[in-house]
C-alpha cells in the first residue's frame, strides 16, 4: 500500500544520515506520509492505544522490578513496602496493576473490531495470527505477574493454572514439577515466573513489530471493507489525521484508567490478594482475573479434566484458523445482514461466559456453562455455514463514495476535490 | 563422460566434508546445551533433600479429627475415622468408582481408623475443605474441594465432580501403634 517514499532530508545531517542509516525516513514513511483509510472510526485508535499501554506496562514494571524482592518469603512484605515506603510506589503500583487491565479492555475492544470488520481476511492472515501471538503472550505475562505479590489469589492461581498440564496423559506430571521446580508452587516457582514475566513483555514488543511490519505491507482494513483503489482519493496521511485521532482518543482512554487509579485502584482485584500466600488453606471461592473468565468458564464447563483443557486452549487456537473458517468474501458486518447478527450473539456469549466463569461452578451455571461454550464455538461454525448463501448487501465502489455518496450534487463533489487534494498540500 | 557435461563436479571437495563436520558437531553441541538449560527447571538438590522421611505421632489426633502436615513441600492429610466413616467407606460397590480403589487398599491392615493422603484436590491443586468441625464435608462425609466442585468420600477417593482421580496416599509405614514415617 505505501508507495515510493515522501521523505526529503531537509539538513546536511539528515542527508548524512539518510544515507547510512535511513531511520528517519522510516519513521517519516510509517508514522507521517503513511496513507491511512479516509472513513476509519474510532474502534481504529485501539492500536495506538495498545501500543501506549504496553509501554506504559514495560516502564511501571521496571520501576517495580527495583524495589520487589522475588523470593515466597519476602514478595508479600515488598509489594506492602512498595506501597507504604518508596516514593509513589503506591501509584506506581496501582498503574502497572490497573494497566494491565487497561490493557486487556483495550487488546479485547481492537479484537472485536476485527472481528467486526472481517480484519483477519485475505491479505492480512498473518496480521491477524501475529495477533492472536501477542493475545497468548499477554496471557502468560498477565498470569505470571498476578502471581508476584505472592498473596492468597497468587499462589492458588499458580496452582490451578499450572496444574491444567497435568491433565495431558503421561507427560503431564512431569511437566508440571519441571514448571513448579518442586513438587508444589514454591520460592523456586515464583523465581522463574519473575523472571518470564520481565522477559515476555519484549517478545510482546518483538511480536508487535513484527505485527506492525505486516499491517504497513498490506495496508489498514477499513470500515467498509472495501480495499483503497485510489490512494489520493481514498486515503489522507497518517500524520496529522490519524495522530491527532490516535492521541485523542489515548487521552480519553487515559481518563478511563486514572479512574480506576485514583478512584477505584483495588476493584478490579481480589481481596483475598491481601493474605499472604498460605498452601494449607485455598480460599473459599478461587476465580481468575476479570480477562480470564470467559475462558475459565469454558474450562469448568467441561464435566471432563483433559476436556476442559484442551476446550480453554481451543477457545483462543481457534481465533487463529478465523480467515479460512469464515467463508465469506465479503469482510465488513455492516453489508452482511445475518452475520451481523451473529456477530452481536456472540458479543454477549462472551459477555456471558465472562459473568458464568465468576460464579461459582454449581447447578445451572455450570448447565449454563455449557450452552454459552456451545454457542461460543458455534459462532465460528456459523460464519462457515453463512457465508455459503449470505446475500451481502451492496458494497460501496469506493472508500470515497462510501464517505461522500451522502452528499449528493455540487457540494459533494467540491467537497471530494477539495479533501482528494489535501494530502498533496499537507503532505 | 558424465564428468565432461556436468558444470558441477560430483567429486567429494573440502567443502562437502567441512560442512558435515561443522554440522555434526553442531548438533552434538546442541544437544549438549540444552540438557543443562532444560535439567536446570527441575527440582533442585535442596528440593529434593527436603524429601527425607518425617515421623509423625498419631496419639493426639481424636476419633473424627483431621490434621495437615508437609512432607516434600506437599501438604498431608491424617484423618482419624470415625466407625460411621469407615462403614461407608467400606460399603460402597468399587465398581461404581470414577477411581475404582478398595478402602482396604488405601489403608494399612490393622490401622483402619487412620488415613493418610496427599491434601491437593487431584483435578487443579486446590485444598478440599473438610479437616475442621465446620468444613463441609462434601456428599460422601469426606472432602468437598471449593474451586472446582470435586466431592471425596471418607476413604478419600473421587465420587462427584471433574477430578480425574482419588487422592493419592502418600508413602508410609507404622513405625509403631500410633507412630508413622512418612517417605
Amino acid at each position: 500500500m505505501s508507495g515510493h517514499s515522501s521523505y526529503v532530508p531537509k539538513t546536511g545531517f539528515e542527508r548524512w544520515l539518510d544515507a547510512r542509516l535511513p531511520i528517519v525516513r522510516l519513521m517519516h514513511d510509517s508514522a507521517v506520509s503513511y496513507p491511512v483509510p479516509r472513513n476509519l472510526n474510532y474502534f481504529w485508535t485501539f492500536g495506538g492505544i495498545l501500543m501506549f499501554m504496553l509501554v506504559a506496562q514495560i516502564v511501571t514494571g521496571i520501576i517495580l522490578a527495583m524495589h520487589y524482592t522475588a523470593h515466597s518469603t519476602m514478595a508479600f512484605n515488598s509489594v506492602e513496602h512498595i506501597m507504604r515506603d518508596v516514593n509513589y510506589g503506591w501509584l506506581l503500583r496501582y498503574l502497572h496493576a490497573n494497566g494491565a487491565s487497561m490493557f486487556f479492555v483495550a487488546v479485547y475492544v481492537h479484537m472485536f473490531r476485527g472481528l467486526y470488520y472481517g480484519s483477519y481476511k485475505a491479505p492480512r492472515e498473518v496480521l491477524w495470527i501475529l495477533g492472536v501471538v501477542i493475545l497468548l503472550l499477554m496471557m502468560a505475562t498477565a498470569f505470571m505477574g498476578y502471581v508476584l505479590p505472592w498473596g492468597q489469589m497468587s499462589f492458588w492461581g499458580a496452582t490451578v493454572i499450572t496444574s491444567l498440564f497435568s491433565a495431558l496423559p503421561i507427560v503431564g506430571e512431569t511437566i508440571v514439577t519441571f514448571l513448579w521446580g518442586g513438587f508444589s508452587v514454591d520460592n523456586p516457582t515464583l523465581n522463574r515466573f519473575f523472571s518470564l514475566h520481565y522477559l515476555l513483555p519484549f517478545m510482546i514488543f518483538g511480536v508487535v513489530i513484527l505485527h506492525v511490519w505486516a499491517l504497513h505491507h498490506v495496508g489498514q482494513n477499513n470500515p467498509t471493507g472495501v480495499e483503497v483503489k485510489n490512494v489520493q482519493k481514498d486515503t489522507v496521511p497518517f500524520t496529522p489525521y490519524a495522530t491527532v485521532k490516535d492521541v485523542f482518543a489515548m487521552v480519553c482512554f487515559i481518563g478511563l484508567f486514572s479512574y480506576f487509579v485514583f478512584y477505584q485502584p483495588n476493584f478490579l482485584g481480589h481481596a483475598d490478594n491481601y493474605i499472604p500466600a498460605n498452601p494449607a488453606v485455598t480460599p473459599a471461592h478461587i476465580v481468575p482475573e476479570w480477562y480470564f473468565l470467559p475462558f475459565y468458564a469454558i474450562l469448568r464447563a467441561i464435566p471432563d479434566k483433559l476436556g476442559g483443557v484442551i476446550a480453554m486452549g481451543a477457545a483462543i487456537v481457534v481465533l487463529a484458523f478465523l480467515p479460512w473458517l469464515d467463508s465469506s468474501k465479503v469482510r465488513s458486518m455492516s453489508y452482511r445482514p445475518i452475520a451481523r447478527q451473529f456477530f452481536w450473539a456472540f458479543v454477549v456469549v462472551c459477555i456471558g461466559l465472562g459473568y458464568l466463569g465468576a460464579m461459582p461452578a454449581e447447578g445451572g451455571y455450570v448447565i449454563a456453562s455449557q450452552i454459552f461454550t456451545a454457542l461460543y464455538f458455534g459462532y465460528f461454525v456459523a460464519l462457515f455455514v453463512i457465508g455459503l448463501f449470505e446475500r451481502p448487501k451492496p458494497l460501496p465502489s469506493s472508500i470515497a463514495d462510501s464517505v461522500l455518496g451522502a452528499l449528493q450534487g455540487g457540494s459533494g463533489a467540491r467537497m471530494a476535490a477539495a479533501t482528494a487534494a489535501e494530502p498533496n498540500a499537507k503532505g | 563422460m558424465a564428468q565432461a557435461t556436468d558444470t558441477k563436479s560430483t567429486e567429494t571437495t573440502r567443502r562437502d566434508f567441512l560442512m558435515l563436520a561443522t554440522g555434526a558437531a553442531g548438533v552434538v553441541g546442541l544437544g549438549a546445551v540444552v540438557v543443562p538449560l532444560v535439567s536446570q527447571l527441575a527440582p533442585d538438590a535442596q528440593t529434593v533433600a527436603a524429601g527425607a522421611p518425617i515421623d509423625l505421632d498419631l496419639a493426639p489426633i481424636a476419633e473424627g479429627q483431621a490434621i495437615k502436615l508437609f512432607w516434600r513441600g506437599k501438604l498431608i492429610f491424617v484423618r482419624h475415622r470415625t466407625k460411621k466413616e469407615i462403614d461407608e467407606a467400606r460399603a460402597v460397590n468399587v465398581a461404581t468408582l470414577p477411581d475404582p480403589q478398595t478402602d482396604e487398599a488405601r489403608v494399612k491392615a490393622g490401622h483402619e481408623q487412620f488415613l493418610v493422603v496427599y491434601g491437593n484436590c487431584t483435578h487443579l491443586g486446590c485444598v478440599p475443605l473438610g479437616n475442621s468441625p465446620g468444613d463441609p464435608k462434601g456428599d460422601f462425609d469426606g472432602w468437598f474441594c471449593p474451586c472446582h466442585g470435586s466431592h471425596y468420600d471418607s476413604s478419600g477417593r473421587i465420587r462427584k465432580g471433574p477430578a480425574p482421580l482419588n487422592l493419592p496416599v502418600p508413602p508410609y509405614a507404622f513405625s509403631a501403634d500410633t507412630k508413622i514415617r512418612i517417605g
